[in-house]
């Protein structure tokens, strides 16, 4: 791990962030506005579209996605990295971005991705009825779970029974995002919300109600890697990475061997490794919320609590503007955004807050930050850790 | 690996599960190597990657690991509960207890495995141990 950590951490750095089409693209393609998100980090990184030759994209519902990316944006990649983990995708690119510069085979990577999953014709709801046929799980399927919110509601369940999480506890984890969604003006949803309106919102797949649930929204996001030695002469703070591990351990939920604990344990203690830092290093966490369950079941396995004590660590607005940790700075996929594969969208965030750039919600002299991602259920989990300059 | 209880036969696990429950059989594999019982059915045993599996006859007797009810509108079959269910062997599989109102089933609650029939198709599901 020591020369893994020597020859990675720091190698390579985010030099440009850029989104598009958050909330209801209305009137526009996927590729359209992934295309303007793209165009956003590389002229924020100070770049140009033709400087790009390494590529990682994703798609919900096109297997070859990197292939149209490329011809889309007019770029001829060097090394294109299509590797779909659902939503924890654009973290793990991560990895293979910076091996790929570090190796010398490209020198700018863009990592990107867009969904219109809100308000395109080919939506949330008939990518889902395709899937059953083109990805088909045949010990699941005719239990009619609601996936992937059923898979969640299982764990939450085992979680409430093992450790005597509570509702109420899940529903700070809503209202906590929904206080830093209001200081956040790209927000989706900022209206004021309570514990009682989480409970009391429409149950789904219980435990969990439509409130404990991350949002459908279109948008789009991109950033941009560079070896770290050309990231200080470019246009913005670089961020660089510290540690990145990915990790999985079950594909369907009825395989994943303990509901409580999930596959961040691992991703984490790699990421964290390669870093050399520990959780009490970190200034601000961004996790996956696609479900309150998730943030409680991140902040344990990657160490800021102990098993069993998330709740506890969530309770009284601890996780809320102003509590013990600064997490979901954005407003999460629970009230800020969430087109479908999220990890993207957390990856902008820490690399705006180890900027500065966050206005309001800005977390005080942040230099170091944890973006954790999830993977369709609870399966594909890939951890960053983030610093500035002074980190290094 | 042409060893006579490899999996890799013409027909293959996934087709002879369910080719059994058709015929009222609840079966898993076991692995011979390890000693091991695996579920879902595969040519390899997830725990040890050995080819050397064999069916057996499930007990059918189990406990519930997790649940939920999947809340849905009357129109579209109403509420239905969702659960994994521990087997005695070892294993775990998603299912659904049958025999209680969907929220009335908690986890830790011995079940017994009954093969049905729905759509058309056989579909194994749970009842509370010691009910009817």
């Amino acid at each position: 791990m020591s020369q893994v950590r020597d020859n990675l951490r720091g190698s390579a750095a985010i030099v440009g962030v850029g989104q598009a089409g958050l909330g209801e693209a209305h009137g526009r393609t996927e590729m359209e506005i992934l295309a303007e998100a793209a165009y956003k980090a590389v002229t924020d990184a100070g770049l140009r579209m033709s400087d790009i030759d390494g590529l990682c994209t994703a798609s919900v519902n096109a297997t070859m996605w990197g292939l149209p990316v490329s011809e889309y944006l007019g770029i001829r990649p060097k090394m294109v990295d299509n590797t779909m983990l659902g939503g924890s995708s654009f973290v793990s690119h991560m990895l293979p971005a910076a091996l790929a510069l570090n190796a010398g085979i490209c020198n700018a990577v863009l990592v990107c991705y867009g969904s219109t999953q809100r308000t395109g014709t080919f939506g949330r709801k008939e990518s889902g009825q395709a899937r059953r046929f083109l990805d088909p799980q045949p010990y699941e399927y005719p239990y009619e779970p609601m996936m992937p919110l059923s898979a969640y509601a299982l764990a939450a369940a085992r979680h409430m029974h093992q450790y005597g999480t509570t509702r109420e506890q899940l529903a700070e984890v809503a209202v906590a995002a929904r206080k830093w969604a209001q200081l956040n003006p790209e927000a989706f949803m900022r209206d004021a919300l309570s514990i009682e309106e989480v409970l009391k919102a429409r149950m789904v797949s219980d435990p969990l109600t439509v409130r404990d649930c991350c949002l459908i929204t279109d948008g789009a996001g991109a950033y941009v890697m560079v070896r770290s030695d050309r990231a200080k002469d470019l246009a913005k703070k670089p961020v660089f990475m510290l540690g990145n591990a990915s990790a999985t351990w079950h594909r369907q939920i009825s395989s994943m061997p303990d509901l409580t604990v999930t596959a961040a344990k691992e991703s984490g203690e790699r990421a964290f490794a390669m870093a050399g830092l520990t959780p009490r290093d970190i200034n601000v966490a961004e996790l996956y919320d696609a479900f309150t369950i998730n943030t409680i079941l991140f902040l344990e396995d990657l160490g800021f609590c102990k098993k069993g004590e998330g709740g506890a660590f969530v309770a009284n607005g601890g996780i809320a503007p102003g509590g013990r940790m600064a997490v979901n700075t954005n407003g999460g996929g629970l009230s800020c955004t969430h087109p479908g594969m999220y990890g993207m969208f957390i990856t902008i965030e820490a690399v705006r807050q180890l900027r500065g750039e966050c206005g309001e919600r800005q977390v005080e002299g942040a230099q170091t930050a944890v973006v954790h991602a999830n993977g369709s259920t609870l399966s594909a989990q890939a951890t960053a850790v983030l610093g500035t300059e002074a980190t290094l | 690996m042409a060893d006579s209880k490899s999996a890799f036969q013409a027909t293959g696990p996934e087709k002879v599960y369910f080719e059994a429950l058709k015929t009222g059989t609840f079966q898993i594999q076991r692995c011979n190597a390890c000693s091991k019982h695996i579920f879902y059915p595969r040519v390899l045993c997830a725990h040890c990657g050995s080819p050397d599996l064999s069916w057996v006859k499930a007990s059918g007797s189990g406990t519930v690991y997790s649940t939920t009810t999947t809340r849905r509108k009357p129109e579209a079959g109403g509420d239905l509960n969702v659960a994994l269910i521990d087997l005695k062997e070892g294993v775990r599989m998603m299912s659904r207890v049958d025999g209680l109102a969907p929220d009335h089933i908690r986890i830790g609650t011995a079940v017994t495995a009954r093969i049905i029939t729905e759509k058309e198709l056989p579909l194994l599901v749970f009842f509370p141990a010691g009910g009817r």
